[in-house]
């Protein structure tokens, strides 16, 4: 199989425009607008014009959506959700760490 | 074609009622949803459950497959019996609001293949030109490859909708260029690389999140790496020089006497280098490692060591 040549220099920690999220999301404005008024995304900016999405917003819109849809809660329980979820990643992290530093028996 | 046992997959008897089935699917959904769950195969049983409650949920469809007969086990090679659905109308065509792409063939040939497009899709009516999918998929990343740069090679499976809204999918060969300096949960964006537009459209982009690969020696934190580093109990207590392995090769690492199991020692500026940020440091994390005592000679050295160093690490415990 021909491998493809990348066509464009891939863009990191790019940034999204309302527009360009709520396209990205295959949603309204208006359902991002609500997402913002509930803390879930954080545009930087400050006219709803200039807002400017970080890309870890677009995964954080994305799960929203697919937790209000798949759960049947609403963006306040999605805006929780998604908190508890960061949460619980970070402390499933450091678990991980302290178990592979300290409760590493390998060389004992 | 396996038969697939709904009532199995959603844990609930085959009289349980409407309110049951709800109640068990919002239960198994919070369980497995892939956005929840840390569990291996959550996007597999999820999609099972998806499945199943789709036929659930919906009087008619359960009907009919209640009306397959109640003797059949989940694998089993099925055959519909002919005219199984005579009597029975699907509304909607058989799909109603659920995500249909992942859908097993059981399924599609029990209720048909309804909508062209899944639901929520950026599709937008059916006439004139629409941009392509947006694609999201995450990228796995060496350490090492995280620490200098790579460009490495990405294989996709796209999934595609032909003419007749039929999907199938296709591996796609990429080169993604991994700039130095990356690390977990950065995310790309390949403009145009997503799908194909329909009647001349734009592509869709490619999303993609970095995951760092679990290394077999260090730990990664952020930008900083961190090594479990066993010393000797001499080495702890005298203090010294031991090499130790760093992502840009070995380096020096003074002990000092009287260094503690756990200590974090700081190798500055030896993690990943991140773009416009101080580079991430390394930690050695040392553990003492004492000597097996398997020979005369060696116990005797332990035994001269309990004679001669009064030592009591318990003296807190009363003990």
């Amino acid at each position: 199989m021909a491998v493809e040549k990348p066509g464009e220099q891939p863009e990191f920690e790019y940034r999204l425009s309302l527009a360009e999220i709520s396209r990205c999301c295959g949603v309204t404005a208006e359902r991002i607008l609500i997402m913002v008024s509930e803390g879930i995304l954080t545009p930087s900016g400050t006219t709803q014009r200039e807002w400017r999405f970080a890309s870890s917003d677009l995964a954080r819109a994305r799960s929203a959506l697919r937790l209000e849809q798949d759960l049947g809660i609403n963006p306040a329980g999605a805006a929780l959700a998604i908190d508890l979820i960061d949460e619980m990643q970070q402390l499933r992290h450091r678990v991980h760490l302290l178990e592979a530093l300290f409760l590493n028996d390998r060389h004992a | 074609m396996d038969y697939k046992d709904y009532y199995a997959a959603m844990g609930v008897a085959r009289d349980a009622t409407q309110d049951d089935i709800k109640r068990a699917y919002r239960k198994l959904a919070r369980k497995y949803h892939p956005d929840v769950s840390k569990e291996r195969d959550a996007e597999r049983r999820f999609k099972e459950l998806g499945e199943a409650y789709e036929v659930l949920k919906d009087p008619e469809k359960r009907a009919a497959y209640d009306q397959l007969g109640k003797d059949w086990r989940a694998g089993q090679e099925f055959r519909p019996p002919p005219g199984w659905d005579a009597g029975f109308e699907f509304s909607g065509g058989g799909y109603t609001d659920a995500d249909h792409g992942g859908f097993s063939d059981f399924f599609e040939t029990l209720f048909g293949r309804g909508g062209h497009f899944r639901a929520g899709g950026p599709f937008r009516a059916s006439y004139g030109a629409a941009r392509g999918e947006d694609h999201h998929s995450r990228i796995e990343v060496g350490l090492e490859d995280a620490f200098r740069g790579a460009t490495l090679g990405l294989q996709l499976r796209i999934p595609e909708y032909d003419a007749q809204g039929r999907l199938s999918s296709k591996l796609r060969n990429l080169q993604v260029k991994i700039p130095r300096g990356v690390t977990s949960g950065k995310r790309i964006r390949l403009a145009g690389q997503g799908g194909v537009g329909i009647s001349g459209g734009s592509p869709g982009d490619l999303f993609l999140e970095v995951h760092i690969k679990p290394h077999t020696l260090y730990q990664v934190d952020g930008k900083d790496v961190l090594l479990p580093l066993p010393i000797t109990p001499w080495e702890a207590a005298l203090g010294g020089k031991v090499k130790v392995p760093t992502l840009a090769g070995q380096v020096d690492l003074a002990i000092s006497p009287g260094a503690r199991s756990g200590q974090k020692l700081r190798l500055k500026g030896r993690g990943l280098p991140v773009p416009g940020e101080n580079p991430g440091d390394q930690y050695a994390v040392l553990q003492i490692v004492t000597p097996p005592a398997d020979s005369a000679a060696k116990k005797g050295l332990y035994e001269k060591m309990a004679r001669e160093l009064p030592f009591n690490p318990r003296a807190h415990l009363g003990g």
